[in-house]
């Protein structure tokens, strides 16, 4: 028997093809013998099967029951350690859940273990983690790929199929551009429609949960799950959430699709292109029609990133300073002296660096200069966006400039690494929602993604035409 | 903006964070880069222009700023480098 997604495990359950506990056994099995990916972080045995059991005790059809999931480590989980890829919070234990693994709890599925980030979410490799780099599944026998990043173990963990889902967060493409280095589906929602509560913070208007799956039609069933209203994220949108999995519909006859004429960058290869052409020709055979949109601010989205994400990372990160939870270094000099050297000890240089520029953008006489105009421009940039959806339903673009890099390029260059987010990052600024579908691959035979965007809190029509182009590639 | 290793050290103090001699160098050169790249934005006339704050559009519901009861001290103090009683302890500031 295989199992490779939700849809079709859930119906070997149902009719008792397996047991909860066999399933989860074959994915604790495959864990084991795919150690070496490090698509985990943290993993016990003892506990998933502790789960299992209690599960099977009742005899109830929840949508998620028995289904096995990662999580990235970026969520407050109360049973497994929450480190965020750090050194800083290696020893943390949070005392309660995260809004959206505890909604996958209540819907009865199995949390396999803890999948490796980048430290904080920031990166695009997962190479920045302090428990080591994971390796691309889709890598070539003689070289390692990165699975791209932030969320680099839950993209390899779907992939190599070591859980049939998993969870992710979103600031620039951390959700997206994973998947189309993996070959799996990716999905970030409209900025507000999951709960950030429990989440360890980042760029707080930026970042948004999401999920990864090996079909679209996963996908759907675990965003219904993890979205809604929650009190406790003061931006948490009260919107009613559709039956995205249910209602989805591939005809794609009379769909305007927006083709961006920015996104034609020079520098992008050649594969990329070809990829992206031929995916707006599967759309017009469906009887989509093409239209050439324009977002004139797109240049300036990585910038205008690079300056609110770090800005707001030196601000939210100001919290570990070995008082109240996580390392301290191990000195009583003086107060300042312990948080200054906690904090040297704790973070690595990538996070050190976005720390250094955050608070020298936000410091007297530069906040003006750097952060309000930053967000005078992403304002801009949503204005393009808002305006390009007047005329058209779903905006299609490649997801990523080129496929998977090797483990230890573009590490001497920040801003070569900050490239890879172009196609995404624009998104993300203007808080719309996105997926990344696997479609074709690059001359070494490569995963590589296409993006579809739509409107705020129509992730319906990205799911449609995403549904649509898996069921056209062949 | 050149940020020279005297900013960085500047930075460094404000963000409590140690940066070791050897580092300033290299550290000096990366962020005058990125800022150099992020001042592109110089080039974008935003006269007029709103800061966006709230990206999502929707309506942000209030909640009543309501009083809790519940005591969550020893879930607060659970992971603690160090504690004595109900308090966190650090190093002795004042002699």
């Amino acid at each position: 028997m295989e199992f490779n997604t939700i849809t079709d495990t859930r119906k070997k359950i149902l009719s008792k093809k397996i047991s909860i506990l066999e399933l989860n056994q074959i994915f604790i099995n495959r864990i084991k013998d795919q150690k070496k990916i490090n698509a985990y972080i943290f993993f016990d045995e003892d506990l998933i099967v502790k789960r299992c059991k209690q599960l099977e005790k009742f005899n109830d059809d929840l949508i998620l029951k028995g289904i096995p999931l990662g999580i990235k480590d970026l969520f407050c989980t109360i049973d497994m350690p929450t480190t965020a890829g750090s050194k800083i919070l290696s020893n943390f234990k949070p005392t309660y859940e995260s809004f959206v693994s505890n909604k996958l709890l209540k819907k009865g599925s199995v949390f396999l273990g803890k999948t490796n980030l980048d430290e904080f979410a920031m990166g695009s490799s997962t190479t920045t983690s302090f428990f080591g780099n994971t390796i691309n599944p889709k890598s070539p026998p003689k070289k390692k790929l990165v699975p791209g990043g932030s969320s680099g173990g839950s993209a390899a963990a779907v992939a190599a199929n070591l859980c049939l889902g998993a969870t992710g967060t979103d600031t620039g493409g951390s959700i997206r551009q994973p998947a189309s280095f993996c070959g799996v589906v990716g999905v970030k929602p409209t900025y507000g429609l999951c709960s950030r509560w429990g989440i360890v913070a980042f760029a707080s208007s930026l970042d948004q949960a999401g999920v990864f799956a090996n079909n679209v039609y996963d996908t759907a069933i675990l965003l219904k799950e993890i979205a809604g209203y929650d009190s406790n994220d003061s931006t948490s949108a009260n919107v009613n959430i559709p039956n995205y999995f249910q209602k989805l519909n591939y005809n794609m006859s009379g769909k305007v699709i927006g083709i961006p004429e920015e996104y034609n960058l020079p520098g992008i290869s050649d594969e990329i292109n070809e990829v992206w052409e031929k995916a707006k020709k599967i759309y017009e055979k469906g009887g989509a029609k093409l239209k050439k949109i324009s977002l004139p601010h797109t240049k300036y989205a990585l910038p205008t990133y690079y300056i609110i994400a770090p800005a707001e990372a030196s601000s939210n990160l100001a919290r570990y300073d070995g008082v109240k939870y996580g390392h301290r270094a191990n000195v009583d000099t003086s107060l300042d002296e312990m948080y200054e050297l906690t904090r040297s000890e704790g973070f690595g240089k990538e996070v050190k660096r976005r720390i250094l520029i955050g608070t020298y953008v936000l410091s007297a006489g530069y906040y003006d200069a750097y952060y309000l105009k930053a967000q005078k421009v992403r304002k801009l940039i949503a204005n393009d966006f808002a305006n390009a959806f007047k005329e058209c339903d779903v905006i299609l673009t490649p997801t990523t400039p080129g496929p998977a890099f090797g483990i230890g390029e573009k590490e001497d260059d920040p801003i070569k690494m900050y490239l890879n987010d172009i196609f995404t990052v624009p998104a993300s600024l203007a808080g719309i929602p996105g997926i990344s579908v696997p479609f074709g691959e690059s001359k070494d035979g490569l995963p590589l993604g296409i993006q579809l965007l739509s409107k705020h809190f129509d992730e319906q029509s990205i799911f449609d035409a995403g549904l649509y182009l898996e069921k056209n590639y062949e | 903006m050149k940020i020279d290793n005297n900013t960085v050290l500047k930075i460094a103090k404000l963000t409590r964070l140690k940066i070791n001699p050897s580092e300033i160098d290299e550290l000096s050169d990366q962020l005058t880069s990125i800022l150099d790249w992020v001042e592109q934005l110089n080039e974008v006339n935003t006269d007029n222009v709103e800061p966006l704050s709230n990206v999502s559009m929707a309506k942000l519901p209030h909640r009543n700023d309501e009083e809790s009861k519940e005591d969550r001290s020893k879930d607060v103090l659970s992971n603690a480098p160090e504690k004595v009683a109900n308090f966190f302890v650090v190093p002795k500031v004042i002699e």
